[in-house]
């Protein structure tokens, strides 16, 4: 086959004819430009968000729910077994918040080659005593350190030092709307109440700012071991297990498998989170589907032109016929015309789409609850860029395929008899 | 002086069309022709000559009857190859002078022989300019095929159908839109090709002079051949 003559042929068609061409190939561009521009953008929105749960939350959490007993001692005795027992106002007297043997767990889990890493958590509730006024919240016990690696819970420190919780004993992280409230500064002393009724003072080292208005109303950080003396327990004594996997998508299964190896509760990211898996995936489908309905219209543009074209080159192609170009040659100068438009059109989209994606990103976007966002987030995935090509030239073959064939099909003897 | 093959055999050849209603337009046309003759085709307006031509030269595939081209059987023949056998045998010159608008003159006598690829492509220029030079048009080579005169565009299509060293050329009235003058250019060259090339030609005309001037003249009446 020689291509270097079809190649030549189209591309004459294509230059005496380049007004059409270039609204054509203007159309794949601005498709591709749209496709890419959406799609990094809502990538970048989603990352940004999923990342304001996904990298705070634990992939599993390890607890022991407090709940009533399901052994209830009626049930157990043997002449009632039988029987169908009606219990009203069952109370979850026995059961512990605490896990038990946190240390040997926690050793056994470091060891585990699924896990990045874990980190132990308890909480506090507490009243913050503001003068007359007492304000609800709760402190979470953490090591700092383990928990800015795992959890980047240094990122949300608007103000101070996280790591002095750490550090100084009895000391205090503030959520920032539970500070403005206390009308707390560094350096301040807070006094907080214990649900038992015992009395504390804590030094604000820093503010703590989630993104999450409710909660930073709320919440406060200090380390494990202060909260273990606010409310008085001894130093092993842990409610949550928090777990970091390496692959996000084992945590349901290696939950299950922690719930039965330890005899704790254990709930994955997945379940706890399942709102936000749903809003990014429909909010990618929206993308996808308004990207490839950009590109099936250029699609359609692409086939008027080429049909216009044909319609215009009859002539020309019942020469080419009447001297020797057999059908399939037409039909490849045609496809080749469309091919070149999606591909010109295609490559100009993914550049102007880039482009675009980077003048986003770079436009500021400060948002009060968003501390570490400063501008507009957007997510340079070379799979965007990848199915942008691929699509353009997919679309264009086919829009260029029916004319394409409708071309070949075309008998010279109609043409030449009606001139 | 009979050749054993002739270039060109037709076997009662029948067509029909059938739109609006079905009329036979030719009838059990059987002829031969053999290489270096000169042939014209006549008859009245509306008798079939151009529906024979177009199915002489491979491009009407829908007839009854054989058609040989160099002893060859067309009627198996797939569309490809048919496009192949006009490529390299069959030189067609049509009467409005059709060329392709888009490239020059040299490209557009140069196509045909790209598509052979039979030379290189530098041959294939050399020979375009050749025949372009003997035609008398070489110096509209680089012109655009649509910015030259009818006359001009007649001889260029002439140059492109003899760029394959074709067995036949055919012609269906080459010379039925041109001027008295460019009538007598283009008779010239096809009786210069035919005595001093012997090529062979079967060229459709409506002239009694120009018919007159041929080896041998086929007339048709009514879709038969007397
Ligand atoms: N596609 C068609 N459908 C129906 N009838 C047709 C068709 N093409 C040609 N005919 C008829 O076939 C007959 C022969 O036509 P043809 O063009 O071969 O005549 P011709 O001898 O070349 O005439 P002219 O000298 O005027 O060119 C005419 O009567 C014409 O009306
Ligand atoms: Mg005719």
């Amino acid at each position: 086959m020689n291509w270097k003559l079809i190649v030549a042929i189209a591309q004459s068609l294509l230059l005496a004819r380049w007004r059409q061409t270039l609204i054509a190939a203007i159309g794949v561009t601005f498709s591709i430009t749209m496709f890419i521009t959406l799609l990094s953008f809502m990538a970048g929105l989603n990352d940004l968000l999923d990342g304001l749960i996904v990298n705070r939350t634990p992939h599993i959490r390890m607890y022991n729910e407090v709940k009533p007993n399901s052994q209830q001692p009626i049930n157990q005795y043997a002449p009632y077994q039988q029987h169908y027992n009606f219990i009203h106002s069952i109370k979850s007297g026995g059961s512990r918040q605490e896990i038990y043997n946190s240390a040997l767990i926690m050793q056994s889990l470091q060891k585990d080659e699924r896990v990045v890493g874990i980190s132990p958590k308890l909480t506090a509730q507490v009243f913050f005593n503001d003068g007359s006024i007492d304000i609800t919240g709760a402190i979470n016990g953490i090591d700092v350190v383990v928990e800015s690696k795992l959890f980047h819970f240094n990122e949300y420190i608007t103000e101070g030092n996280g790591n002095d919780i750490g550090k100084v004993p009895n000391s205090i992280v503030l959520g920032k709307g539970l500070a403005e409230k206390l009308l707390a500064n560094i350096g301040d002393v807070v006094q907080v109440t214990s649900a038992k009724g015992n009395r504390f003072q804590l030094k604000v080292v820093g503010f703590f700012q989630s993104g999450i208005k409710e909660l930073d109303k709320v919440q406060s950080f200090a380390s494990v071991s202060t909260v273990q003396k606010l409310l008085g327990k001894p130093s092993n004594y842990i409610t949550d297990i928090q777990v970091r996997l390496k692959n996000i998508q084992m945590a349901p299964a290696l939950a299950k498998e922690y719930q039965q190896l330890y005899q704790t509760d254990a709930e994955d990211i997945q379940t706890a989170n399942a709102q936000f898996e749903t809003g990014s995936s429909i909010r990618t489908l929206i993308s996808y589907t308004v990207g490839i309905t950009l590109l099936i219209v250029a699609g359609f543009g692409i086939y008027n032109i080429l049909n216009m074209m044909i319609y215009e080159k009859m002539d020309s192609i019942a020469i080419l016929k009447a001297t020797g170009f057999a059908g399939k040659d037409v039909k490849r100068i045609f496809l080749l015309i469309a091919l070149s438009i999606g591909f010109v059109g295609g490559m100009l989209g993914l550049l102007i789409g880039w482009l675009l994606s980077y003048s986003i990103a770079h436009i500021p976007f400060n948002t009060p609850s968003l501390p570490t966002v400063k501008t507009y987030p957007i997510n340079y995935n070379p799979a965007f860029y990848v199915i942008g090509a691929i699509f353009s030239l997919v679309t264009t073959y086919f829009a260029g395929w029916l004319p394409a064939r409708k071309a070949s099909k075309i008998d010279p003897v109609i043409i030449i008899r009606g001139k | 002086m009979q050749p054993t093959t002739p270039i060109l055999e037709a076997r009662n050849i029948c067509k029909s069309f059938h739109d609006p209603v079905s009329i036979q337009v030719l009838k059990n046309i059987s002829f031969a022709i053999h290489k270096g003759e000169f042939v014209s085709l006549t008859g009245k307006s509306g008798c079939g000559k151009s529906t024979l031509l177009y199915i002489l030269s491979t491009m009407d595939t829908d007839y009854e009857g054989q058609l040989y081209i160099d002893g060859i059987l067309m009627a198996e023949k797939k569309e490809a190859e048919l496009a192949q056998v006009r490529n390299s045998k069959i030189g067609f010159v049509f009467q409005f002078h059709y060329l392709l608008n888009e490239f020059t003159v040299l490209k557009n006598v140069m196509l045909p022989g790209l598509k052979l690829q039979k030379y290189a492509d530098a041959e294939v220029e050399h020979r375009a300019m050749e025949k372009l030079t003997m035609l008398g048009v070489a110096h509209l080579a680089n012109k655009k095929a649509n910015l030259i005169s009818g006359g001009e565009k007649q001889r260029v299509a002439i140059a492109r159908a003899l760029i394959n060293d074709p067995h036949i050329i055919m012609g269906d009235e080459p010379t039925g839109n041109l001027d008295k003058k460019n009538s007598d250019i283009v008779f010239d060259i096809f009786q210069q090709l035919a005595t001093e090339f012997g090529q062979t030609l079967l060229i459709v005309t409506h002239d009694p002079n120009f018919a007159s001037k041929t080896s041998r003249i086929i007339t048709m009446e009514d879709g038969r051949m007397i």
